[in-house]
């Protein structure tokens, strides 16, 4: 069946995956260290650190990607630096649409997962030391385990978000067939084409499906580990 | 042996103690927001000194001048904190093990001791809170702690469950080396269990010394409560009478009382409040009172309304009245003079097996 899709879809389906997914990895450990940091930590700087977390959700996202584009484009001063000395470019790559969609998701993610962290019963954390725990194993048997919940629905919207970012992508990173041209882009592109129904409609169908399992699946783990925590 | 001597100022509230203590029970007394939980959060290290020493044997907690704060899992306290605090996603079992140190030998002989046999496979949200405050003192104890601090660890039960609480916390006093902090409002269980007692009160240390001591000491009725505060003694089981009653030997004289449960010649700790003693100069034969002490007045302690704490001594047993001024002025009471305290078998109350000397 897959063989008889338009390759352009294919195509699109295949890097916006690989966009989300890499999006969603390199930023769950960031999101929680950044959650933990502004739950629980008290550390000068901690309201730009949350107002800067939180830009993206407020600022049109085309305002973000020009902002990327202006910060790490292939003439600006750390797109050049980062070019020339470790060899890493963002702009009009695929890397540079994760980044897009990571930057964007990434305040989701944060959130999410700060609420879990604040809901934790600080006294559970004591008791814990006081039992001996040490600071990691502290958050490894009891705090990770209390926020897995707050973790997997941050995850999940991250995910959703980083497959649907179109503004901040179209911008930063243009829209290049099999580079940059995530699903997002690819239906606004394919709208533009007289006689490409066909594909935008596959592309919508594959956009929204994936959306919807990601929150079912979401759901039904959601569920097993509310069983767990409480009733 | 435990050591403190602290201070702790926050905005609002401030805290000073300084106190020795042993193996045994020491009740931290004091009403609500006199600083008593603020003191064993500083024992356990939650909560850190603006000033001070606390020292555990030869272990240094906190040395305000040697710059010494050990973290809160180096201390090794056992802590019992007034709710249970069971990790909701860990069964009951793995919350009795949940410590890095925990005593596995110990594991059935606490598991019997507390009677957990049954809710070592259950969910801690399954239990009500009397076994979860059990499973909460098993965890606790399991973890090999060098010394226990409990903040009013039987508020939450029911009466059948304090009361076999308490008999196990009675042992666990007796054959212990290790010292206990028991924070409580409550002047019945630190009649019952205590060694030593702390006053706090408004974040001043009152007094602190051995219990039934400061029980009969009248210038800290107040704090323990003009109605309910009263003498604690030691005496020993004579017999069980067939009426009912339960005969013990003091040092002041036989004590009568509603039939306890122990065994003949153990030593039992009996309360008796102040304001349920009368005083007579003279021995009353002809009266349905059963319990008459003869002792001589060695305090009398004028308080700020009508009435006045008498405290009448034998050896080291000491027994408080509360009578009114006038009655003073009537019997021409003085210091020294020999006098009879009569009470009825009704106004003694069980304190419980006495702690071991």
């Amino acid at each position: 069946m897959i063989t008889g899709l338009p390759p352009e879809v294919l195509q699109a389906l295949a890097l916006s995956l690989r966009v989300a997914i890499w999006a969603t990895i390199v930023s769950l450990p960031l999101g929680l260290l950044v959650a933990y940091a502004l739950a629980r930590w008290s550390f000068w700087g901690k309201g730009l650190l949350n107002g800067l977390v939180h830009l993206p959700l407020v600022l049109p996202p085309v305002v973000t990607g020009y902002a990327l584009l202006l910060m790490l484009g292939p003439n600006a001063f750390v797109g050049r630096w980062l070019a020339d000395s470790f060899g890493i470019i963002f702009a009009f790559r695929w890397t540079g649409a994760v980044l897009a969609a990571g930057i964007m998701a990434f305040p989701l993610m944060v959130r999410s997962i700060r609420l879990s962290i604040e809901a934790v019963d600080q006294g559970l954390e004591q008791a814990a030391a006081t039992l001996g725990a040490s600071r990691l194993r502290c958050f490894m048997t009891i705090t990770l385990p209390m926020i897995l919940p707050g973790i997997l629905a941050g995850t999940v919207l991250t995910f959703a978000k980083a497959m649907g970012e179109f503004g901040a992508t179209i911008t930063f990173v243009a829209s290049i067939p099999g580079e940059t041209q995530t699903i997002p882009s690819a239906i606004y592109a394919f709208l533009q084409v007289p006689g490409a129904e066909q594909i935008v409609y596959w592309l919508v169908i594959f956009s929204a499906s994936i959306a919807l399992l990601a929150v079912l699946i979401s759901e039904v783990i959601a569920r097993k580990l509310a069983k767990r925590l409480a009733d | 042996m435990l050591d403190i001597d602290i201070k702790v100022n926050r905005t609002g509230f401030h805290l000073s103690a300084a106190f020795r203590t042993n193996a045994g029970i020491t009740a931290i007394f004091g009403p609500s927001g006199s600083g008593k939980t603020t003191l064993i959060n500083c024992v356990a290290g939650l909560v850190q000194p603006d000033q001070g020493v606390i020292r555990l044997g030869d272990r240094t907690f906190y040395d305000r001048t040697k710059s010494i704060n050990s973290a809160v899992p180096k201390r090794r306290v056992g802590y019992i904190f007034q709710n249970p605090r069971l990790f909701p996603h860990l069964s009951v079992e793995r919350n009795l093990m949940y410590s890095v140190t925990s005593r596995r030998d110990m594991f059935d002989q606490v598991v019997d001791l507390l009677d957990l046999l049954d809710l070592l496979q259950r969910w801690p949200r399954h239990l009500s809170g009397g076994e979860q405050q059990r499973v909460a003192i098993g965890r606790a104890l399991l973890s090999d702690p060098q010394i226990l601090l409990m903040d009013e660890p039987l508020s939450a039960l029911d009466r059948t469950r304090r009361d076999g609480i308490l008999n196990y916390l009675e042992k666990l006093r007796d054959q212990t080396d290790m010292p206990i902090l028991y924070v409580s409002h409550d002047l019945d269980e630190v009649a019952r269990l205590a060694n030593q007692i702390v006053v706090l009160d408004k974040g001043q240390m009152i007094a602190a010394g051995d219990s039934e001591r400061l029980l009969s000491d009248p210038s800290l009725l107040p704090h323990f409560g003009l109605h309910q505060g009263g003498s604690v003694i030691s005496a020993r089981i004579r017999a069980h009478h067939s009426e009912g009653l339960t005969e013990l030997d003091s040092e002041a004289g036989r004590l009568f009382l509603p039939r306890i449960i122990g065994e003949i010649d153990e030593m039992h700790r009996v309360q008796i409040r102040a304001s349920d003693v009368i005083l007579s100069t003279q021995p009353i034969d002809q009266i349905t009172a059963l319990n008459q002490l003869t002792g001589q007045i060695e305090t009398i302690h004028l308080g700020g309304g009508p009435g006045a704490a008498v405290i009448l001594r034998k050896g080291d047993t000491r027994l408080m009245a509360r009578v009114t001024q006038k009655s003073l002025q009537h019997l021409r009471l003085k210091v020294g003079q020999t006098c009879h305290a009569i009470f009825k078998a009704t106004a003694i109350k069980s304190a419980g097996r006495a702690p071991r000397q």
